[in-house]
């Protein structure tokens, strides 16, 4: 079962009678019949947003050993455990789907699967930690929140349990943040060198503009996804700006304004180039990530193996009881 | 400190007259802070997905653990000093933790044992510990000793694991227990502080504790095809119960304190 199997023609009376079912507001269950480019939309998103979070551990792990207080170090330890918590549900969600787990890590290390194009930047001071749990989180938030009422049931679900954890990570991240800003002189530069590094990055984690997005269409109407890119980015500005205002940190954009017409706060192009540079493996950082999780996947192999060496002798130990 | 003949130190120990509890308890904070930080460096890099998210439990809880029995520390001390203070602003020399926990992680055959040696250490100590006559360290005991039984759970199982797994994990578990082994005497080691405190019926007989540790870890080699060292080595490890700790310590401390030391006086 892989991605790269021709899909076969879906019989048009049970994708007809699949749509009704969708336009009904039902939820798709694993064992229910989906039209085969249903399923696939699912493994790439549910497995994107797997590997996101599992990458998304080393950016934030990258602090884990320098957080400033026992109380930080203790809540980002926490953190990042959350996201590897996220990844394994998520993954166990696309099994649900026929994909098995082993084979989408195999697609991560061998650099064919996507994952969120954010964790390719660096994290260069602690400020970084507070900002990456307000923008980031807060933008997942924003993304997951509708993916929580999506047609696939599995999906939906996971998606509502890991909203609640992210919202914590936001709140924990503003307090940081907020901390910062009311503290040194050093500690304020420190915060607003962060948000200005990562306003942008932030913005493109939405993906690209819907003039410009191959696969949102399909997804809308499959209730797979139920906002465009675009949308949910405005939703995000809308959200974060008032934040920002209320800890006097200023966003990296001269052409930031508020539109009362619209009720949205405009803001300035996204320089999609860099965007698409990232997506691609030239981010500042995609070698090295990838690096990493390819290291901890080869140095863990022989303990892997010996799990299994130990879990197959238990087995034929307990064999002639059983018989 | 002078009349200890187990720790060739070349740093002083406490001062003139050393609060007997403080130290103790600065031992029991920092043997877990040190651990979790070590532990913690797993996270993101571990063999697989579900251990990323075990050994941060562990570390959680010991970093947990830390932040009590630190803060006791403090309020004990009556300096002022918080378990941040502590944790953040003083110099390896100050610490006082075993040296077992210091040591870098290593492979995760090398961190599996060293938490299994400790983890059983730890729940016998933690078991004595909370019928101690100081009420709110056998509080804190207490609540740690539960913790401390599923890490053993954890780190035992994977010791079977190792031990009884392929002909390269029992090499790589066999050889770590033969490394760490000279640093398990130090934990059983008792000096004048933990003397004074045994006698005012705070601390355990830390001696008289090393049987029952070492028929449980033999419990578990032997099942695992593993063999514990044979004989106490010919020089067993100890000092940082003073203040001289190996070399592992201070790059550590170095990268853990960096950020709170260059932002004196800031809150987090």
């Amino acid at each position: 079962m892989t991605q790269t199997r021709t899909a076969p023609a879906d019989d048009p009376a049970k994708v007809a009678a699949f749509e009704a079912r969708i336009a009904a507001g039902e939820s798709i269950e694993p064992n229910d019949w989906m039209p085969e480019r249903y399923r696939r939309q699912l493994v790439r998103m549910m497995s994107q947003h797997a590997h996101s979070e599992i990458v998304g551990m080393l950016p934030e792990g990258n602090w884990i050993t320098r957080a400033p207080s026992l109380r930080r170090k203790i809540s980002l330890l926490a953190k990042v455990q959350d996201e590897a918590g996220h990844g394994l549900y998520i993954y166990c969600g696309t099994e649900t789907l026929g994909v098995d787990r082993s084979e989408l890590i195999q697609q991560l290390l061998d650099g064919t699967a996507k994952y969120s194009s954010i964790f390719n930047y660096p994290t260069l001071s602690w400020a970084d930690i507070g900002v990456i749990g307000w923008f980031v989180d807060g933008a997942a938030i924003v993304n997951q929140t509708i993916l929580a009422k999506a047609s696939y049931g599995p999906y939906a679900r996971a998606m509502i349990r890991v909203c609640k954890e992210e919202n914590f990570h936001k709140r924990q991240g503003y307090e940081i943040v907020a901390t910062l800003a009311n503290g040194t002189p050093a500690q304020k530069a420190m915060v607003q060198d962060a948000v200005n590094r990562w306003w942008w990055p932030s913005l493109m984690m939405f993906g690209p503009s819907d003039t410009d997005s191959p696969n949102t269409a399909e997804l809308i109407r499959w209730k797979v996804k139920r906002k465009t890119n675009d949308e949910l980015r405005q939703r995000f500005v809308n959200l974060t700006v008032p934040q920002a205002v209320a800890v006097s940190l200023t966003l990296p954009d001269p052409e930031l304004k508020y539109d009362a017409e619209t009720d949205n706060w405009q803001f300035g192009a996204i320089d999609w180039t860099e965007f698409n540079q990232v997506i691609r493996g030239n981010g500042p950082c995609n070698r090295e990530r990838l690096d990493a999780r390819r290291k901890a996947h080869d140095d863990g192999a022989w303990v892997r193996e010996a799990a299994s060496a130990y879990a197959e002798k238990q087995r034929a130990k307990q064999a002639p009881e059983a018989a | 400190m002078t009349a200890s003949p187990l720790a060739p130190s070349v740093v002083p120990g406490p001062s003139a007259a050393p609060n007997p509890l403080f130290e103790l308890l600065l031992r029991l904070g920092d043997d877990r802070l040190v651990l979790g930080h070590r532990l913690s460096e797993w996270c993101g890099h571990a063999p697989i997905l579900e251990e990323d998210i075990a050994l941060a439990n562990v570390a959680l809880d010991l970093l947990g653990q830390a932040t009590m029995f630190l803060r006791l520390a403090g309020e004990v001390e009556g300096q002022g000093r918080n378990e941040d203070a502590l944790a953040y602003f003083r110099e390896a020399v100050d610490f006082r933790n075993c040296q077992l926990v210091e040591l870098p992680k290593g492979d995760f055959a090398f961190t599996i044992a060293r938490q299994f040696l400790f983890d059983v250490y730890a729940v016998i100590l933690l078991d004595a510990l909370s019928s101690s006559k100081h009420g709110e360290l056998a509080a804190i005991a207490a609540k740690a000793l539960k913790e401390a039984k599923y890490h053993v759970r954890h780190s035992g199982e994977w010791v079977l694991k190792l031990g009884d797994g392929t002909e390269e994990s029992h090499r790589r578990v066999q050889r770590a227990l033969d490394d760490l082994w000279r640093f398990t005497g130090e934990l059983f080691a008792a000096d004048a502080i933990d003397r004074a405190m045994q006698e005012a019926g705070v601390g355990p007989d830390l001696p008289a504790l090393r049987a029952q540790w070492e028929t449980l870890v033999r419990d578990v080699v032997d099942r695992a095809t593993l063999t514990l060292p044979l004989q106490a080595p010919v020089l067993t490890m100890r000092g940082g119960r003073s203040g001289a700790h190996t070399e592992a310590l201070g790059h550590l401390l170095a990268e853990m304190q960096i950020v709170a030391r260059s932002h004196p006086g800031a809150t987090w």
